[in-house]
């Protein structure tokens, strides 16, 4: 499997660590009033999709970059590549 | 032995003669022999037995699909079982020998397996070895996995080397017969870089075995001038011997290249190289694959595939016997007739299953057109066949063609679904194929020369072309349309005796009925009942025939009936091909630290902690047993100073403006108002509540911090330290870098510590006790203006410091601190001293960090800060990791001190019996403590802190002792902690 790495050009999936669903990125707030059952679901609950899902690969072996890679699980297409830095930016994370 | 069969040249060197012994016979062959083709040549019909009925059989193929001659290869360490004969190539000297038997081939004890056929059919075991359930592992497993299965191992070391390797091309072209050489030529010349490979020594594909013409010239002629034309590119690499066995995902195929197998020595070079070749287009062009039809006793050695036998005729210069009989259900059997005619050889008949006129025969040809093949006879190899109106034939060679396969197995290896075309009665590839993949000529149904031609020439413009080249205007190759008319014939009904589907497994036709009988009638159940289709040639000549049958018997058609999928590999790879360089000490890679040159002069016993090497203990002369090594090197760490290299522990530097408020949320316990200078230890957690790691962190600077991981964990406290920087808290303004490998580091632990680095800090740096006191830090000079860092922080619970270096300064600062010592008797102490020194100061390590365990089992849970958002503090709370009769980490010793505590033990109530429900935790580190003089624990135990001076068991079971253990203070060593700030 090749990923193609925004930076860095095709790499192989060798060079990375995969941790699963970019869903990670969308940690609850600690203070909610539900943060229990919030950080329960964060922690726990996955969708399963066949077709497009949006996962969380590690450039390990390569620039430490933490990717948002979405993947086709059927046909194993990589779709399109992110860093995940922009992504949680873009979902409002900062600080 | 002289070559009776050898009729001709062919494409061998008959110039030169090899020598080869095949079951202790000398035997001659020639360069450009396969073992199978000198065998042929020597009169050599039956090379083996088979698989479960111990059948005699002999050579069926000419190639990688061959069910029947397997033989062992070479002798001693290098022998190789499962060796197909027909692509083992042949060297001078070469050893081969049949395999499968008991006694002789000729007179095989198991060969009585074939008289109880009527008992060992399909399902046999299932049905048969149910009871009594005792005798299946003790009885019938040993008997059977003794008398079935294949060639045997020489049980020794593997002695060759294999490598991998990586590839990466505009163009792969996989095979290169006809469509594969046109296909890469027109790549080629439109500029990109291509990649011909090719399982056969040598290219060319079947023109090598037909006698073809195209532009005019010889095919065989055409195929050298376009390999020719080839090596010339700088564009192109050419792989013989190279089998693509597998597509992945992304264009990225496995290939296997047989480097030295066709040499009698490997002269040091590897044997074989796996090869991952990463592609933009790939065009399959692996050709068409012979079946064959099922009649009575079609295992016969002397029974082959027609084109086999062209092949031999052709490519060998080989008959494969003196009167040759042919038996077809279509236009292409009858080519082997006339070559074999051409060539001299007597043939006793056609027999065609097709009705009507009968295309021209050979002179003298009996022709037999509506009829078909019943039985064959001659046990050891054929001597007479029988037809369907009771005529006998006399023949010792039977050329069988039932049609072609494509070898659309590659398109199959991701999602592709071959398709039924009735038209050449087979499967062509179907479905989604491999991304990047096109299949060009017979392994895509273009079953005549002249169309294979045009469409891998076609094929490898369009893969240049879509690639951005320019493609070539020159004309593709031309030949004439041969006769390619089939007509689907599968099994003979007439025959009264055994037909065999599938001859690697032994399957038979009435196997295939019983399956069909008994259920299983899906193709995937088919396979699995009957095992069609298993094993080393994984059915190439056998899974369509036997689906085609199972489509008889159920009355539907084929296309109803299921298709046949294939997975990777496509041929066999060894096991040593996958592993590669990675055996023995090199399986995985191996880090040293810095002192490690100078650990192994004091002959250092070394240990592997996670990827590194470390000292486990220095034996001195005199010490017989690690623990008198260990001992002495605890007494005299705890007596007067020890050293001991902690560079293994992951190192992570940290700046930014905002590194405080990062490690604020990474660790449990508070870090934003660490002063400068000072050390703190931490406790970080995983987001579901449970320890992660523990370690020391420092504040060098107000906006610079250093980590310590554990040495464990190094790797993934760093993956997951950028997956907050980068992923939660992308806002703050802070980096990461690991600096493990950068920096050199040494505990030196004991009373005398402070004294022996005074003498090496240099004296601008005050580290008295007063200046430096317990858990500061500071960045200095050592050794006269050597940058270091020095830390004081204690993991053996005495007064300590680390001390770390540029990690080129690593070998000096070892032998500095070991001769600054010699004043206090210095000694260097290793991972066992180090770890009966935690044990006895109550530390937890990665025992104890079992991924089960929270910070309040560890009794570390009032450090988990409430009054901030850090990682794993919500989840933390969950109620059940917060039981009243949760675990605690309390110490144990044995009531009667001379006993030995193990790790693993589980606690229990006095009196209770030793079961599950009465566990109340367990052992998890021990050490015998010689500054207590006892065996000591540590260990979670429910309500532990409760619990203090109540005698418990520490049950066994396994090793068979229950101690009476009484619960302590994990701190067996000053507890109070003023050796430490001392």
């Amino acid at each position: 499997m090749i990923i193609d790495h925004p930076l860095l050009g095709p790499r192989d999936a060798a060079e990375f660590y995969v941790l699963g669903d970019a869903s990670l990125i969308e940690r609850p707030d600690w203070q909610d009033d539900n943060a229990a059952a919030a950080f329960d679901s964060y922690m726990h609950l996955r969708d399963n999709p066949a077709g497009e899902h949006r996962e969380l690969w590690f450039h390990e072996q390569g620039d430490r970059s933490w990717l948002v890679v979405t993947r086709n699980t059927l046909t194993h297409e990589v779709v399109k590549v992110e860093l995940a830095r922009d992504v949680a930016l873009a979902l409002g994370r900062s600080t | 032995m002289a070559q009776i069969n050898r009729i001709g040249e062919g494409l061998v060197d008959t110039s030169r003669t090899l020598s080869f012994t095949f079951n202790g016979d000398t035997l001659a062959g020639h360069p450009g022999d396969t073992l199978a083709s000198a065998l042929l040549a020597n009169g050599i019909r039956f090379v083996g037995r088979s698989f479960k009925y111990h059948r005699p059989r002999g050579i069926f193929t000419a190639g990688s699909e061959e069910p029947n001659a397997l033989v062992q290869l070479r002798t001693g360490a290098h022998q190789e079982p499962n060796t197909r004969a027909t692509v083992a190539e042949l060297f001078d000297g070469l050893t081969a020998t049949s395999q499968n038997h008991r006694g002789s081939l000729k007179f095989d004890l198991l060969a009585m397996n074939d008289l109880l056929t009527p008992f060992l059919g399909a399902g046999f075991y299932y049905k048969t070895f149910m009871w009594p359930k005792s005798f299946w592992e003790k009885v019938y497993e040993p008997l059977i996995r003794n008398s079935a299965g294949l060639g045997r191992l020489s049980g020794e070391a593997d002695p060759d080397s294999y490598d991998k390797g990586f590839l990466h091309c505009d163009v792969l072209v996989i095979g290169a017969g006809p469509a594969g050489l046109a296909a890469a030529l027109t790549a080629g010349r439109a500029g990109a870089r291509v990649i011909l490979a090719d399982e056969d020594f040598r290219f060319g594909g079947r023109l090598l075995a037909e006698t073809h013409e195209i532009d005019g010239a010889d095919g065989v002629d055409w195929a050298e001038q376009a390999v020719a034309e080839l090596a010339a590119m700088d564009n192109v690499r050419l792989m013989s011997r190279t089998c693509v066995h597998g597509a992945f995902d992304h264009g990225i195929y496995g290939a296997l290249e047989r480097k030295t197998d066709h040499l009698p020595k490997s002269g040091g070079k590897p044997r074989q190289v796996l090869w991952r070749i990463y592609s933009r287009r790939a065009l399959l062009c692996a050709g068409a694959t012979e079946r064959s039809i099922c009649f009575g006793n079609n295992d016969r050695p002397g029974v082959m595939l027609a084109g086999a036998v062209r092949t031999y005729v052709n490519r060998f210069g080989v008959t494969p016997g003196q009167r040759v009989a042919i038996f077809t259900n279509n236009d292409d059997g009858w080519r082997t007739a006339h070559d074999l005619a051409e060539k001299g050889v007597e043939i006793a008949a056609v027999i065609d299953s097709r009705d009507g006129t009968p295309p021209a025969a050979p002179h003298g040809a009996m022709v037999a057109m509506g009829s078909a093949v019943t039985n064959a006879a001659g046990r050891h190899g054929l001597r007479s066949l029988t037809l369907t109106n009771g005529q006998t034939i006399q023949a010792d060679c039977l050329a069988v063609s039932g049609g072609w396969n494509p070898n659309v197995h590659l398109t199959c290896h991701q999602r592709g679904r071959p398709v039924w075309r009735q038209d050449i009665a087979a499967f062509v590839p179907g479905g989604d194929l491999p991304v990047g993949m096109s299949v060009a000529g017979a392994a895509k149904g273009d079953m005549t020369l002249s169309a294979a031609l045009k469409a891998g020439h076609g094929a490898g413009n369009a893969a240049a072309k879509d690639l951005g080249f320019t493609a070539s205007r020159k004309a593709a190759p031309k030949s004439d349309d041969e006769a390619a008319d089939v007509t689907a014939f599968w099994q003979v009904r007439e025959s009264k005796t055994r037909a065999w589907v599938d001859q690697q497994n032994d399957v038979t036709v009435k196997d295939v009925k019983l399956a069909h009988q008994d259920g299983f009638r899906a193709v995937e159940h088919l396979k699995r009942y009957t095992t069609l289709g298993m094993a080393t040639d994984q059915g190439k000549t056998a899974n369509v025939l036997g689906l085609a049958i199972m489509a008889e018997l159920t009355g539907r058609t084929i296309p109803e009936t299921g298709t046949t999928v294939f997975r990777p590999p496509y041929s066999p790879v060894p096991i040593g091909a996958f592993a590669g360089r990675s055996r023995g000490k090199d399986f995985r890679p191996y880090r040293l630290t810095t002192s490690h040159g100078w650990a192994e002069e004091q002959g250092a016993v070394f240990v592997e902690t996670g990827m590194w090497l470390r000292a486990q203990w220095f034996p001195q002369p005199g010490e017989t047993h690690w623990r008198q090594s260990v001992d002495r090197e605890v007494t005299r760490t705890r007596g007067s100073v020890g050293v001991c290299d902690v560079t293994t522990l992951g190192k992570i530097d940290i700046q930014g403006r905002d590194a405080a408020e990062f490690l604020n949320k990474v660790y449990a316990n508070g870090f934003a108002k660490l002063p400068v200078g000072k050390t703190r230890y931490g406790l970080m957690l995983r987001e579901d509540g449970i320890a992660m790691d523990d370690g020391t962190t420092a504040r060098l600077a107000e906006n610079h911090f250093v980590m310590t991981t554990t040495t464990a964990n190094a790797v993934s406290v760093f993956r997951h330290m950028e997956f907050c920087r980068q992923c939660l808290w992308p806002g703050l303004d802070v980096h990461l870098i690991s600096a493990t490998e950068q920096w050199a580091q040494f505990a030196v632990a004991g009373p005398n510590s402070r004294k022996l680095l005074q003498k090496l800090v240099d004296a601008e740096h005050d580290i008295s006790n007063e200046a430096f006191p317990f858990m500061a830090c500071a960045e200095l000079t050592v050794c006269g203006g050597t940058p270091a860092r020095l830390f004081r922080i204690s993991f053996s619970g005495e007064l300590a410091y680390e001390i770390a270096v540029p990690a080129r300064y690593g070998d000096a600062m070892v032998r500095a601190l070991m001769a600054a010592g010699e004043a206090f008797d210095v000694v260097a102490y290793g991972t066992e001293a180090l770890g009966v020194m935690r044990i006895e100061k109550g530390h937890a390590a990665g025992n104890e960090l079992t991924g089960q365990t929270t910070a309040r089992d560890l009794g570390l849970g009032r450090m988990v800060s409430k009054k901030k958002d850090c990682i794993g503090n919500t989840l933390s709370e969950r109620e059940g990791l917060n039981r009243e009769d949760g675990l605690t980490l309390v110490g144990f010793r044995p009531v009667d001190r001379a006993t030995e505590l193990k790790a693993g033990a589980h606690f229990v109530v006095k009196g209770k019996p030793v079961t599950t429900e009465n566990d109340q935790g367990w052992m998890t580190s021990v050490a015998w403590s010689p500054t207590l003089g006892h065996s000591i624990g540590l260990g979670f135990i429910q309500r532990g802190h409760d619990r203090m001076g109540e005698t418990v068991i520490a049950a066994d079971p396994l090793r068979g002792n229950d101690i009476e253990v009484e619960i302590v203070s994990p701190h067996f060593v000053d507890p109070e902690g003023e050796r430490l700030r001392a």
